[in-house]
């Protein structure tokens, strides 16, 4: 097991500091306090908790965006510390991120073939023909059409963008990738899509994912390991299986809790409570 | 890695035309909402005729703008009584036909506003981005200035600038273009702050562009819109301002036809002639109200807040 850990994080910790004004004093800010966690190649770990946690914290300093303030993350046993070594090339393919929001991680006056070429115009010396055939092949496998290639993102509706977010993510053929709640902005029947998508590509290209929700449906239903994070700290770490079924921090009682539940025997449950 | 490459020379063709029709479908949109404003279009229309009258003044104009006809000053237009039909709007002081100068002013006051806009336009958007992709001491230190600038009055400004250059056309124009960049740089760093910390940004950095593709290709095609406006209001702006200079004699110098020069050198004949200063006035008049009028075309055109959907 610990030989195909992809992604090594130990003790990390961000802070920010809060710069203080005329009544205010300054102070300081630990969004992610801690966090220390494995993921193996292949696999999909998601992180749970809610607004505010420190999920996309933790997602910005995996995919290199912020620097972490301590701590290791290590990924395909490559040390990354950005604000030490800067990133290079190689660092840059092993890791990707897919946004939440489609309709605004795309440039609007990018067409799709070019944001789908951007990557490989930064990081290789690959002719135009063939960063073209790529990019075209690339649109086929995640469920779009060539002729999409010379469109512009407007032209396009949140799941099929979603798509196109997705695959200028795996045009570098990243080892890991992080995906920032990438259904939550989808309604429920394209969630399911692209949730198939994702699972089809973690086969295809052996991808291992950082999947961060709040959505705790998806969650069971993508996760092999789950995370649950509660004001920058994990409070609950295991398989799947152990922390759906047997939580045990109060917090994550209490998020399970929350869960809405539209099951018959629930409903006949609650309309009884109702009527008492 | 698959097989299956889509790409086959076949449809190559098909896909520039598919890239293609996208662009036009851009371009499409934009039309209908620009031809929604009657008044732009009327204004665009007004505005392609000058460009057309500078482009073909010699064409046009009936006489040499310079030369003097000794036997013909202060000739009233050719409805008035004593008026000639070889002089259809009269002659000035000097016996030079009035029409024939306006019509190469033309040029003059085109040249202006292309030149003034370009300038303003390219340094107010280098430094713009700058200021508003760098922020902290550099975006300070970039619009205390541009604040000051803003702080005259900014023909005065203008005035002072030409006093320190020496007058000339030139230097009216340069001084112009000083005094209108802080417009441009504030409206670009506004514009780069809200895109900057957009998703697409952030993709675009994680895929590894750098800072200069991030600032000018990333960034700024999406910062266009109210510049495109702005520039467009310059325009006028300049062709305005560039006549006021001309009329305190820092601007164009005589004999060149410029409209404000021209006004200033008719100046004393105002009671005597209204014919010397009403046709350039009219003149400057309709050219800046047609190009306003194809900027608030364009602005409801370019500006998201104002658009359906």
């Amino acid at each position: 097991m610990s030989d195909d850990v992809i992604l090594k994080v130990r003790d990390v910790y961000r802070t920010y500091d809060i710069k203080g004004g005329m009544f205010k004093k300054a102070s300081r800010l630990t969004a992610v306090k801690g966090v220390s966690l494995d993921v193996e190649r292949g696999s999909t770990l998601a992180v749970v908790g809610e607004s505010g946690c420190g999920k996309s914290t933790l997602a910005r300093m995996l995919t290199m965006i912020d620097a972490q303030t301590s701590g290791t993350i290590e990924i395909d046993g490559l040390p990354i510390d950005i604000s030490k070594t800067g990133i290079s090339k190689e660092m840059r393919q092993k890791v990707q991120i897919v946004f939440q929001n489609p309709y605004g991680s795309l440039n609007p006056r990018q067409k799709i073939g070019h944001v789908l070429e951007e990557p490989l115009l930064l990081n290789t010396d690959m002719p135009a023909a063939e960063r073209r055939d790529l990019a075209l092949q690339m649109l086929e496998k995640v469920g779009l059409q060539p002729e999409h290639y010379g469109r512009y993102p407007h032209m396009f509706s949140g799941g099929q963008r979603q798509r196109i977010a997705i695959a200028r993510a795996i045009m570098m053929k990243p080892k890991l990738l992080v995906l920032d709640e990438p259904v939550s902005a989808l309604d429920l029947s394209v969630q399911a899509q692209i949730l198939n998508l994702l699972a089809d590509l973690q086969e295809e290209m052996n991808l291992t994912y950082v999947f961060i929700s709040h959505d705790l449906s998806v969650v069971r239903y993508i996760a092999d390991k789950v995370m649950v994070m509660y004001f920058g700290e994990v409070v609950e770490y295991g398989t799947r299986d152990e922390v759906f079924d047997n939580p045990q921090h109060d917090y994550t009682k209490t998020l399970f809790a929350a869960t809405p539940r539209a099951d018959v025997d629930s409903i006949r449950k609650r309309l009884a409570a109702r009527a008492a | 890695m698959t097989n299956t490459s889509p790409a086959t020379k076949a449809d190559t063709s098909k896909l520039e035309t598919e890239s293609r029709n996208a662009t036009k479908a851009q371009l499409a949109e934009f039309w209908y909402y620009f031809s929604q404003n009657k008044g732009a279009v009327v204004g665009l229309v007004v505005f392609a005729l000058l460009v057309l009258t500078a482009i073909f003044a010699p064409l046009l104009a009936p006489h040499d703008p310079d030369f003097q006809y000794r036997d013909s000053f202060l000739v009233p237009p050719f409805w008035e009584e004593g008026g000639k039909a070889a002089f259809l709007l009269g002659t000035d002081a000097v016996g030079r036909d009035i029409l024939s100068r306006l019509i190469f002013g033309a040029r003059l006051s085109l040249l202006v506003g292309v030149m003034v806009v370009t300038i303003a336009l390219t340094g107010g958007i280098v430094v713009g981005v700058v200021a508003g992709y760098m922020r902290g001491a550099v975006d300070t230190f970039i619009m205390r200035i541009m604040d000051i600038i803003l702080a005259f009055p900014s023909l005065l400004l203008a005035l002072v600038l030409v006093a320190i250059l020496g007058p000339g056309l030139i230097n009216a124009m340069i001084a112009i273009a000083i005094v209108l960049q802080p417009h441009f740089v504030r409206l670009t760093r506004a514009a780069v702050l809200t895109e900057r910390s957009r998703d697409y940004v952030v993709a675009a950095k994680v895929a590894g562009a750098g800072h200069m593709r991030l600032m000018f290709k990333t960034i700024l095609p999406n910062c266009l819109a109210p510049l495109i406006v702005q520039a467009t209001l310059s325009f006028s702006n300049a062709i305005l301002d560039a006549a006021a200079l001309g009329f305190l004699g820092m601007g164009a110098q005589p004999p060149t036809p410029e409209w404000g020069t021209m006004l200033a050198e008719a100046r004393e004949f105002i009671l005597r002639a209204w014919w010397v200063v009403t046709f350039p006035g009219l003149a400057i008049l309709i050219t800046v109200l047609a190009i306003n009028l194809v900027g608030d075309g364009l602005r409801d055109a370019l500006d998201p807040k104002l658009k359906r959907s």
